[in-house]
């Protein structure tokens, strides 16, 4: 069935599926070698890297990474800390020396209370998996207002698109403050209607994620949706928003 | 095993009471990705089993003295409906859904990367909603292909199928009738990449010879199973292509 789309890297493998021959290439990333065989190890998107082969997964839980920026949701309060939701398989606490205020022993709730929802970056991540997480950076802060869409973490990488080009083409074509988790939650500020269309594009990148031209795509339906955009925001002043770059 | 009857099981030309051969299996039917709300599920139906699998996680698992600090654990929940036999079954766990459900468990962690996610668990519920013999077996290819589904990463899917001992032949893939009047009934569950046995059993009684037969015949079916897994876990991507490749022209 994947015959009919000729190019190699779309095709779409199965644990335990051979992807080549061991002296052909190594394995990459969800690949590993057996008898001289390598078997994908995860269910995903077979491509090539240099002389590595390796599997793109296609679904599977967000695992936190040094470094990335997250979307967080406080579910809990400490003394001294807040446990994040960050959508991880473990939880995330938040110290009060990582938040950028002075805050009393015991008086956590005056600044996070459960529920509210924080931009965070993984600060460090162990061995046993046991995650830190800080606000100490420059842009991070509780959001309010806004709308937040949660997509599967794989496909973030098609929202924010080659260089950040599907993400800059979403918030000048809807005029919506955006911002990306690496969680796979999104987080859309703006005008009522704006929002709605631009969570209903984050939506549709998500359902159509492997299909080719998605950019076209998006930008047509977009356009559908809001007429007067596209001309008369062409220049307008981008959202002075962090851009996320990966 | 249990019981005794007068039916012929297999008749002189060897065609079984279904209108199978010996070495036939039941018809198969797989589904990926049928429940929206669990990170990957699965409908599997073999003859008149009817299967329904759900899998979560990797996630936080509860309760924590269950917590594996070097690995995550697979929950498994083999459960029967009270309408999946002919006459009610009791509702809730009792000492054979227990069994199952570890069995299922351990075939499962030889194949999933548990390494990769410390302290987390793995939870897989595996409900009957209509059972006819080999539901083990239907339970652990639906529970794989889900675990697949979910994007959970493991080595390679597992298929697995019965073959037994009814009226003297050996037969693979037994049905309700075989299972309760037959002589044996050996499941199977296998890793086709390296043909390692991940769960046997025998229930009844056959000799040296049989039993190899038999799990020759079993070992083939299997991989015919795994081939039914893979072509089932990817329509599920062939059809969202095929339906967007139409409204592209």
């Amino acid at each position: 069935m994947e015959r009919k789309n000729a190019r190699k890297a779309r095709e779409i493998v199965t644990p335990g599926e051979v992807l080549a021959d061991a002296d052909e290439c190594r394995p990459g990333d969800n690949a590993y070698e057996l008898d001289g065989k390598i078997r994908a190890g995860i269910m995903g998107i077979k491509t090539y890297v240099q002389n590595a082969v390796s599997v793109i997964p296609l679904h599977g839980c967000y695992m936190p990474v040094t470094g990335d920026t997250v979307i967080g949701i406080i579910y809990d309060l400490g003394p001294s800390n807040w446990m994040v939701d960050i959508n991880a398989p473990y939880p995330a606490p938040l110290h009060v020396s990582e938040v950028p205020w002075k805050v009393e022993f015991g008086d956590t709730s005056r600044f996070l209370s459960v529920g509210d929802v924080v931009l965070l970056k993984i600060l460090m991540v162990d061995e046993s998996r046991k995650i830190q997480v800080t606000m100490k950076d420059s842009g991070l802060r509780k959001i309010e207002g806004g709308q937040l869409v949660t997509i599967a973490h794989s496909k973030i990488s098609r929202v924010i698109g080659k260089s950040g080009s599907m993400i800059q083409m979403l918030k000048n074509m809807t005029d919506c403050r955006v911002f990306v988790g690496q969680n796979g939650r999104i987080w859309v500020d703006g005008d009522e209607e704006n929002v709605a269309v631009a969570v209903e594009a984050i939506k549709m990148i998500e359902a159509e994620a492997q299909l080719p031209n998605l950019s076209d795509r998006v930008e047509n339906f977009i356009e559908s949706r809001l007429p007067q955009s596209g001309e008369d925001e062409e220049d307008t002043d981008i959202p002075a928003d962090r851009e996320e770059s990966q | 095993m249990s019981g005794h009857t007068d039916m012929t099981l297999v008749n002189d030309e060897g065609i079984r009471i279904d209108g199978r051969r010996c070495d036939e299996k039941r018809p198969i039917k797989i589904e990926a990705g049928v429940l929206k709300n669990a990170d990957g599920s699965c409908y599997l139906e073999i003859g008149k089993n009817k299967v329904l699998c759900a899998v979560y996680g990797p996630r936080e698992c509860r309760p924590r003295h269950l917590q594996d600090p070097t690995k995550a654990i697979i929950q498994c929940k083999y459960n029967m409906e009270t309408y999946s036999v002919s006459d009610r079954k009791r509702p809730g766990t009792d000492r054979r859904s227990v069994e199952i459900s570890k069995l299922i468990s351990e075939a499962l962690s030889n194949v999933v990367q548990v390494e990769l996610f410390p302290r987390a668990s793995i939870d897989v519920y595996i409900e009957i909603l209509q059972a006819n013999a080999g539901t083990r077996c239907a339970g652990l290819t639906a529970a794989s292909v889900a675990l697949a589904d979910a994007g959970i990463p493991m080595r390679d899917l597992i298929p697995a199928i019965a073959c037994g001992k009814a009226d003297n032949h050996v037969v693979l893939d037994l049905n309700k009738e075989e299972d309760n009047f037959g002589q044996a009934d050996v499941p199977l569950a296998i890793v086709p990449s390296t043909d390692e046995i991940v769960l046997l059993q025998m229930d009844g009684n056959m000799t040296r010879e049989e039993l190899d037969h038999g799990l020759d015949m079993a070992f083939g079916a299997a991989h015919e199973v795994y081939d039914m897994q893979k072509a089932a876990l990817k329509k599920r991507y062939s059809e969202i292509e095929k339906k967007e490749g139409a409204t592209d022209e």
